[in-house]
């Protein structure tokens, strides 16, 4: 089946680097969007028009452009253009941050929307004061309604970190490849047993994030 | 007996429209007073205005002497002393029975949380629904629900109870049962301001009826005469829409 390639020399250890070199995008990338998000969400919140309109257009960038071309015009485009010269994981953060951000944000932005007044009038009505109202009644509401979706945006923002061997980053899935590519003569079987490994690690780095949230969610079921 | 609610010529617009204007009326301590008039007469947000969810243009509002202040931190000190229950009950969804009685109790009087559950129980077990304690919002039926409402009201030993339609969202058949707390308190000689539909219930628990209509008190009275001998033709009218009754 070929898996007897990942024993040869130190390849596995060599595919958990890999994983390394993506969690490490992603977990930068994901706090990040989530301390942006939060800001930037309550920020559109606050309805000004101008602020609105621009987030809107910045969302929609985001959601119709796919990231691959995003990362080729940060890496490729900016280091010609503008003559600035990104390190691949630099360009790579600032391409999930700027995916993660957006839709953080219109996921804070729907759950405080989905709040109403009255859960606010009610708090105030029983003499809290409006950080009260926040902490005690407001906040807990929105993180309950929060944790699905987010764990749901973390996990895809993990998955979607194996584009940036396209830039030139070696990745859990390009250490794969040239693992296959290094072993193509002895091992001609050898891309299954490895690709199946490479699906195991994003199992298990997604898998953890999946059960928190599952978690939470029974917690909080009422 | 003593004044604990004072509203002296207190008016409101919203935009253009007159809400109320020249609204005044005293309450004493222990009265019950009803208010009822047709829907946007303006009596829910008079309510509203008592405890400063809503701001008044002109006038005057003092509660046990203190003026009500709009945008101060003395607001938060006033509306302990009027416990609010809404139409649509807003219980806390995130937190069972039990914690949405005591948090505003724990956290904004800071009183010991042990010593304010065990008052929570009592009172909850007076409603009958100690049982429920533990149970989440959801897990209620209505009338269970504005039941719970009425008891985390009553937690922060407000002066004063607002009632704001606490019948109208509720199934035909739980409205006695949340009508038959408030009958209880009543007698236990709380001070009220209730809006509400249901004259049969007025009639009960009135010491007084007020009836509003375009955000002025058209006539007041016992409910005796508010009721069998009605002066104004506006309330005549009014009191003949229920008539089927």
């Amino acid at each position: 089946m070929g898996f007897d390639v990942l024993l040869k020399g130190n390849n596995l250890l060599r595919l958990l680097q890999g994983l390394e070199v993506a969690l490490k995008i992603s977990l930068l990338s994901v706090v990040i969007s989530l301390a942006g998000g939060v800001l930037l969400g309550v920020v559109v919140s606050l309805k000004n028009n101008v602020v609105n309109g621009v987030y809107r257009v910045y969302l929609e960038i985001v959601r119709i452009m796919p990231q691959l071309v995003l990362l080729f015009i940060v890496y490729f485009g900016t280091t010609k253009a503008m003559g600035i010269n990104l390190s691949a994981e630099a360009a790579s953060v600032i391409v999930f941050s700027f995916w993660g951000i957006a839709e953080m944000a219109d996921l804070v932005r729907g759950a405080l929307a989905g709040i109403p007044v009255i859960q606010y009038e009610a708090s105030y009505a029983l003499g809290l004061n409006r950080i009260q109202a926040y902490r005690f009644v407001i906040v807990p509401q929105i993180l309950r309604r929060m944790v699905p979706l987010s764990i749901n945006l973390i996990t895809r923002m993990i998955k979607t970190t194996s584009l940036v061997m396209m830039i030139g980053i070696v990745e859990v899935l390009k250490v794969g490849q040239q693992i296959i590519e290094a072993n193509r003569k002895t091992s001609p079987n050898g891309a299954f047993g490895v690709f199946a490994v490479v699906f195991l690690l994003y199992f298990l780095a997604c898998w953890p994030i999946s059960m928190l949230s599952k978690y939470l969610e029974k917690k909080w079921e009422n | 007996m003593e004044e604990i609610l004072t509203v002296k010529k207190i008016s409101k617009k919203y935009e253009d429209v007159d809400v109320f204007s020249d609204l005044s009326l005293s309450v004493k301590k222990g009265e019950k007073v009803v208010i009822v008039g047709p829907s946007g007469c303006g009596k829910s947000t008079f309510l509203r205005c008592l405890n400063g969810l809503e701001t008044i243009d002109e006038g005057e509002i003092l509660i046990d002497g203190e003026k009500l202040r709009q945008d101060t931190k003395e607001i938060y000190h006033i509306r302990e002393k009027l416990g609010m229950v809404f139409q649509s009950y807003d219980l806390f969804p995130h937190l069972s029975i039990l914690q949405n009685i005591v948090l505003a109790p724990v956290r904004v009087q800071k009183r010991d949380k042990k010593e304010a559950e065990a008052e929570a129980m009592e009172l909850l077990e007076r409603v009958g629904l100690s049982s429920k304690k533990d149970n989440y919002p959801r897990q209620l039926s209505g009338g269970q629900k504005q039941r719970v409402a009425i008891v985390r009201a009553l937690l922060m030993h407000p002066e004063i109870l607002l009632l704001d339609e606490i019948t109208a969202a509720l199934d035909p058949e739980m409205v006695r049962e949340v009508l038959e707390v408030v009958l209880l308190l009543a007698r236990e000689g709380r001070t009220m301001l209730i809006v509400t539909h249901e004259m049969q219930f007025a009639k009960a628990v009135a010491d007084r009826m007020i009836f509003l209509d375009e955000g002025r008190i058209v006539e007041e009275g016992s409910p005796e005469e508010f009721f069998t001998h009605p002066r104004t033709d506006r309330l005549k009218k009014f009191l003949k829409s229920f008539a089927y009754e």
